[in-house]
């Protein structure tokens, strides 16, 4: 089975949203990408025919943008967002740590092909930096010791409680609340 | 602390406040849509949001009310709105905390915007990697369809509108207005050349409006308050409302403060971000996100409007404020945001796409120790052949970080420079770097 038609209702509601079928493009990969891990070529064959567009109209689309991967990454992917506002609060230390503790640098993986380190520009979180990105998750406020727990949860559970929820920062402070 | 008023934030900063759709209608939530929709004239809701001076929240600070204005009056076709949630600008966060903590004021800025506009259809472009936020969007969609707040015939008013969460893929440029359209259009996110401008050739083609979050967010406030009320606070006249800023860096309590725009950099620093995280003191700030000039102390009593930043050599863009402390380095800061920029560039354009590489790599060579005197020309003439040579603003924004840190701390450079020349450490570039 395709996994056009493993998703059939979720690519027609897709579909519905939008008067011209190409604007479903980058939903329709997300829908690949979570199947698969990545877009395959035949993942991209497959939606090409079902928008109507050749393979290149596909393919030009996918490597534009640096959150479709194109080959398979670590189950955890690690995104340690490296601009200047994390870099100021220490996200290169953060990087070390990682270097440290999974023995990879960004750009590899561990050959048990649970993690994936990459090094990203801002993901806009930049007041409670050093930060990362773990598949959907944001993990914030970034200390050695949280990191620790984080790596340790992820690989007896797969998932962390340690992750970000619905934003906000500073919270306020009780004597603040209801002002 | 805040000895003014908050209006975007207030109903987050209530003890319990989750956001949800029975929350947010006791604050007198929906009231606007309530009073607006089929009540007011289109025309005279644009009228309004003109009177009261509301500019773009996302970084040019345009009039939101005269880009409005812009639409065909007698085109007859569809016309689209677009939320630009895509948030990337270096130092900005505000936005995913009013979608994560109060997506219903933003839904009701929507469909105030759709109904001004008569678009009736929305779509929320925000950038992908804010997984959380796109769902906590999407819920309150539903929440708000089900209420009859969205949909056909909005609360028996006969007007319809259908607003859509739309993730982006990680692309800075896609914030910039024209390459989110393409980018909604299933296309690589190239920023389109203007004229046209999207208020007659947007979205497939058709009139479209695109607005930042923060600035739909304002829009329930205006309507039940009236422009008056909003004209007052801030700036005025051309600086009105607040400003959500997002202070991070070295300062001891970073994040976001909402404050009426005006107030100064020292007072945003020292009294709301509760000051310099060391006993080190304040070596440079950028104002308005990544792509805003550096400026120094001597600008701490600045306002942060948007002429006064302006005047003072930079600009309030987005509202990113970033604090750096004495012993930085403001080479490797340039370079750090310029590594962005080269990231960033989408490649439409040569100066841009050829240019950030060379700024970089300059960058790096001078950082290295292995620059030569003349690099510093060569970087300030291949800032001068970017600037203003560009489809979008994107090649302005890039050579902001250079030029304002030769300017303000030329010596830093030269001192590299030297200790590169002192230590005989300058080796010519290795063949086909380049």
């Amino acid at each position: 089975m395709t996994f056009l038609d493993k998703h059939k209702n979720d690519i027609a509601e897709i579909l519905s949203r939008y008067p011209v079928k190409r604007s479903a493009l980058i939903p329709l990969l997300y829908i690949a990408q979570r199947d698969q891990g990545y877009v395959s070529e035949t993942a991209m064959k497959e939606i090409a025919r079902l928008l109507g567009l050749t393979p290149p109209q596909v393919y030009e689309t996918v490597t534009f943008y640096t959150m479709f991967n194109l080959k398979p990454v670590g189950k955890f992917h690690i995104q340690v967002c490296k601009s200047l506002m994390c870099a100021l609060v220490g996200s290169d230390t953060m990087i070390g740590w990682i270097k440290t503790k999974l023995g990879i640098a960004p750009g590899e993986s561990t050959t048990d092909g649970l993690f994936t380190l990459s090094a990203v520009e801002c993901l806009a979180a930049c007041g409670t930096g050093p930060m990362m990105q773990i598949n959907e998750d944001y993990y914030e406020r970034v200390t050695e010791d949280k990191l620790d727990r984080i790596l340790a949860d992820l690989r007896s559970t797969g998932t962390s409680a340690l992750k970000s929820g619905p934003f906000m920062w500073p919270e306020p402070a009780p004597s603040e609340q209801g002002a | 602390m805040p000895q003014h008023e908050l209006i975007l934030l207030k109903n987050m900063m209530q003890p319990g406040y989750t956001g949800s759709l029975p929350d947010y209608e006791k604050t007198g939530g929906y009231q606007a849509v309530r009073n607006t929709l089929g009540k007011i004239a289109p025309a005279d809701v644009t009228a309004i949001v003109r009177k009261s001076g509301l500019r773009g929240r996302g970084g040019a600070g345009f009039p939101t009310g005269v880009k409005w204005g812009f639409l065909p009056k007698d085109y007859q076709g569809p016309r689209y709105l677009c939320c630009n949630a895509d948030e990337s600008e270096p130092g900005t966060f505000k936005d995913r905390q009013l979608m994560e903590r109060d997506p219903h004021q933003v839904l009701e800025g929507i469909l105030l915007a759709c109904y001004a506009i008569g678009a009736e259809s929305a779509y929320i472009y925000i950038r992908g990697e804010m997984v959380l936020g796109s769902r906590i969007l999407e819920h309150a969609i539903d929440e708000a369809r089900a209420a009859g707040y969205i949909g056909k015939n909005i609360l028996g008013t006969g007007i319809h509108a259908d607003v859509w969460v739309h993730r982006g893929a990680g692309a800075y440029i896609c914030g910039e207005e024209t390459a989110l359209l393409e980018s909604l259009e299933g296309k690589r996110g190239l920023p389109r050349i203007k004229p046209p401008f999207p208020a007659t050739h947007g979205l497939y083609n058709k009139p479209t409006v695109v607005n930042n979050v923060e600035t739909l967010a304002n829009l329930p406030h205006i309507m039940n308050r009236g422009p008056e009320w909003f004209a007052a606070i801030g700036s005025p006249p051309k600086s009105t409302g607040t400003r959500v800023f997002c202070v991070s860096g070295h300062v001891k309590r970073p994040g976001n403060y909402e404050v009426p725009m005006g107030v100064t950099v020292r007072e945003l620093v020292y009294e709301h971000a509760g000051g310099m995280r060391s006993d080190k003191p304040m070596k440079a700030f950028i104002p308005g996100g990544a792509s805003a000039p550096f400026l120094t102390p001597a600008h701490l009593d600045v306002k942060l409007d948007f002429e006064h930043v302006a005047t003072a050599g930079s600009m309030l863009g987005s509202g990113g404020v970033t604090i750096m402390e004495e012993g930085t380095s403001m080479v490797w800061a340039a370079l750090r945001l310029m590594e962005f920029f080269y990231h960033e560039s989408c490649g439409k354009c040569s100066p841009c796409r050829e240019g950030s590489s060379w700024l970089v790599q300059t960058l790096r060579r001078i950082l290295a120790k292995r620059g030569r005197m003349e690099d510093l020309e060569t970087l300030l003439d291949l800032c001068k052949n970017i600037a203003g040579r560009t489809v979008c603003a994107f090649g302005d924004a890039e050579v902001a970080p250079i030029q304002s840190t030769l300017k303000h701390w030329r010596q830093e450079y030269v001192d590299l420079i030297h200790e590169a020349e002192a230590a005989n450490l300058i080796k010519p570039e290795p063949v086909g770097r380049h």
